[in-house]
């Protein structure tokens, strides 16, 4: 055994949709601290794989270990427990409900005896929220709703977040500001997983990271050697080689 | 297990709190059972003993429904704030903010309760039946908007679980022997049973399935109760006893053994008491739950409701236990469904099965959406003005169901949303 276990490691993943063969052996690991991204083009698997971590769909195939434990086949509620939470594609917050409302609801798994220490650290790392606490979710715009999905996400007090597309849709300069506030994020101690299609940026931040094709790693080194790669130059950075 | 509420675990999430409500009530339960069982079940009666099984059983329902409720109430913000003054350790807990409009709404709220206690004696027979009738529609509306105002799941069979209530009663009083007021928790508990029936079968249905399955449980709940003869008399329907005061009855001569209510108070018989006495318990009733209802919304377990109706993939990215949540939203209806029809069989005295047709469950369905999916008040307000418009409109006699008609198009015109919007509350936390 190593001296330290990876937060997360997965071993020879398969996930499927009936007839669908969405992952195929995927392998990768998560160390404490880190932020590692995962990219690829759409349909390549990479929110199979984030879901699947989630027990959802359950793989039909291979391991999920965290924190040593493993953790494939747990359902849902009993992996949030463990401390991995996650802001899932497209945002998904509450519409309906207030700004304030949708960060109670991501403390679920935690209990609600922290909120008010961890509602304020929410709101210091995202001082937008706290100006619309009392806003219906729905009214916010995309960059404020995707600030409201980490930080909802951030209420479990998660070792691991899980992050799907923080970028979605929004302006390079809103992305920016998000990906700012996701090293801050890691300098507090929490460890990153980032599916994202914005390889650039993505790269940049992250450590370490891992490149999805079709349900398969194809790449995987740190940052900087990504960056460099031709392949992903080519494919995900829109560089002529 | 102790008595005493466990504190500091008092802020957990809605499935824990769910469990340890179900878990303390189930114990209580056993524990009044033991220490009940030999000294009230069993009666001396001349030179025997009789085995008087449902009197402990009763007490020892209410005492599981009343731990269960104060298990619930100890986790709302005020029951944290009370439980907190009594632990020495004081946590920072989220206390719910009371705003000057928020007290002046007391105020009118107490008003109205006096009104409601006192419209009974102001009354006549018809307009008497009408007020009950207004009631358990209260009742119903408020049950079936836990279901499809606060979880959003569209329930179109919601009549069945009134019916497990009235038939709870009727059934009960003919082979069981027991009277309303031991009905009334145990029929609850029936219809709740019944709510997890149905849920089970339809946790991973949405929108139009669900609605579809929910319609067919209702007809099928409807059928059994209609050709089951030797056991429900069929479409022949059932008689359904009346309540006791404190084993007084309302009957103008009492059965063997019975002793009248008016002879008790030296009064002069009048079949209205019974009918004031049964809108007195249901208008408590009523008031009872739209209170634990509106408690709700603001605990974590309402909370999950809502989140559940808003966007269930989210729920499960939370990691909230959405089987749990669905279920305990149509247990929850099921159960106010339940209590609704024991005060419907007891008012009406007989029941049968043509009473819990499809239009009934429209009808619930009607005064949820009119009242604005979620709101306790408009549910209130919406009851009210379905069951008493059709009378006032009765005037209009051949045009009474189009005037209804045009005037439910003109609402739903000019309050697209229903009458009362729901209101959010806010949060009130320290250090910000
Ligand atoms: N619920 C589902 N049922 C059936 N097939 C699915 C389902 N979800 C995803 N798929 C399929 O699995 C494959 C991988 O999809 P996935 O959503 O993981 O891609 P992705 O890499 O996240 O793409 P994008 O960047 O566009 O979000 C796709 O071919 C998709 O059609
Ligand atoms: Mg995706």
């Amino acid at each position: 055994m190593p001296e330290q276990e990876p937060l997360l490691d997965i071993q020879q993943l398969d996930a499927r949709y009936g007839a669908i063969q969405a992952l195929r052996g995927v392998s990768l690991r998560v160390e404490r601290g880190e932020i590692v991204t995962l990219i690829g083009a759409n349909g390549a698997g990479k929110s199979t794989l984030l879901m699947s971590i989630f027990g959802d769909p359950r793989p039909s195939a291979g391991h999920i270990r965290y924190l040593g434990r493993d953790i494939t086949g747990l359902p849902t509620h009993a992996i949030a427990k463990l401390g991995i939470a996650q802001a899932p594609e497209g945002r998904r917050i509450f519409p309906a409900m207030r700004v304030e409302e949708n960060l109670l609801m991501g403390a679920t798994p935690l209990g609600m005896q922290h909120i008010d220490t961890d509602l304020i650290k929410v709101f210091e790392l995202f001082p937008r929220l706290k100006e619309r606490r009392d806003q219906r979710a729905g009214t916010l715009s995309g960059g404020e709703q995707q600030m409201l999905a980490i930080g909802r996400a951030l209420m479990s007090r998660p070792q691991l977040l899980l992050l799907d597309e923080p970028s979605l849709g929004l302006a390079p300069l809103v992305t920016q500001r998000i990906f700012a506030i996701l090293g801050e994020i890691r300098a507090t101690g929490t460890t990153i997983f980032l599916v994202e299609q914005n390889a650039r940026q993505a790269l940049k931040l992250a450590q370490r990271g891992y490149v999805l094709v079709n349900g398969a790693i194809r790449l995987s080194g740190s940052g900087e050697e990504l960056l460099a790669n031709p392949e992903v130059r080519q494919a995900y950075l829109g560089i002529r080689a | 297990m102790s008595l005493t509420p466990t504190p500091l675990t008092s802020a957990a999430g809605p499935t824990a709190v769910l469990r340890q409500a179900v878990l303390e009530a189930a114990a209580s339960f056993v524990l009044a059972l033991l220490l009940l069982g030999p000294i009230v079940g069993l009666v001396l009666d001349g030179y025997q003993i009789k085995n008087e099984l449902q009197r402990p059983l009763l007490i020892a329902a209410l005492v599981a429904l009343g731990r269960f409720l104060f298990t619930l109430a100890l986790h709302t913000p005020s029951g944290r704030f009370w439980l907190e003054r009594f632990s020495a350790h004081r946590g920072k807990t989220a206390i719910l903010v009371q705003s000057d409009s928020d007290r002046q709404h007391h105020g009118w709220l107490l008003l109205l309760f006096i009104a409601g206690l006192a419209l009974p004696f102001l009354a006549n027979k018809y307009a008497l039946t009408v007020l009950i009738q207004a009631m358990i529609y209260v009742l119903l509306g408020l049950g079936l908007n836990i279901v499809v105002g606060l979880a959003g799941l569209l329930d179109l069979g919601y009549v069945a679980f009134y019916a497990v209530g009235a038939y709870g009663l009727a059934l009960g009083a003919q082979y069981l022997d027991i009277g309303f007021w031991t009905a009334l928790p145990l029929a609850a508990l029936l219809a709740a049973l019944f709510g997890a029936l149905l849920g089970f079968p339809v946790l991973r249905m949405h929108g139009d399935y669900l609605a579809i399955v929910t319609l067919g449980f209702g007809e099928i709940i409807r059928l059994v109760l209609n050709n089951w003869l030797s056991l429900t008399g069929g479409p022949n329907g059932i008689a359904a006893p009346a309540p006791q005061l404190f084993g007084l009855e309302f009957s103008r001569s009492a059965r063997e053994g019975g002793l009248p209510f008016h002879e008790y108070f030296q009064l002069a018989y009048n079949p209205l008491h019974r009918f004031i006495f049964i809108y007195l318990v249901l208008f408590l009733v009523v008031c009872l739950m739209a209170l634990v209802v509106n408690r709700l919304r603001n605990m974590p377990v309402g909370r999950a409701w809502e989140a559940l109706r808003e966007d269930e993939i989210a729920c499960r990215a939370l990691g909230i236990n959405h089987v749990l949540v669905k279920l305990s939203a149509f247990m929850m209806g099921a159960m106010v469904g339940g209590i609704a029809g024991v005060f419907f069989a007891t008012y009406q005295g007989f029941i049968n099965p043509a009473s819990f047709n499809f239009f009934e469950s429209a009808l619930i369905l009607a005064i949820v959406v009119l009242g604005g999916l979620g709101s306790t008040s408009g549910v209130i307000l919406a009851a009210l003005v379905l069951t008493i418009l059709p009378e006032v409109l009765r005037a209009f006699a051949d045009y009474r169901v189009f005037a209804f008609g045009v005037l439910m198009v003109l609402m739903m015109i000019w309050r697209p949303r229903g009458l009362i919007q729901p209101r959010r509350r806010a949060f009130d936390v320290e250090g910000l």
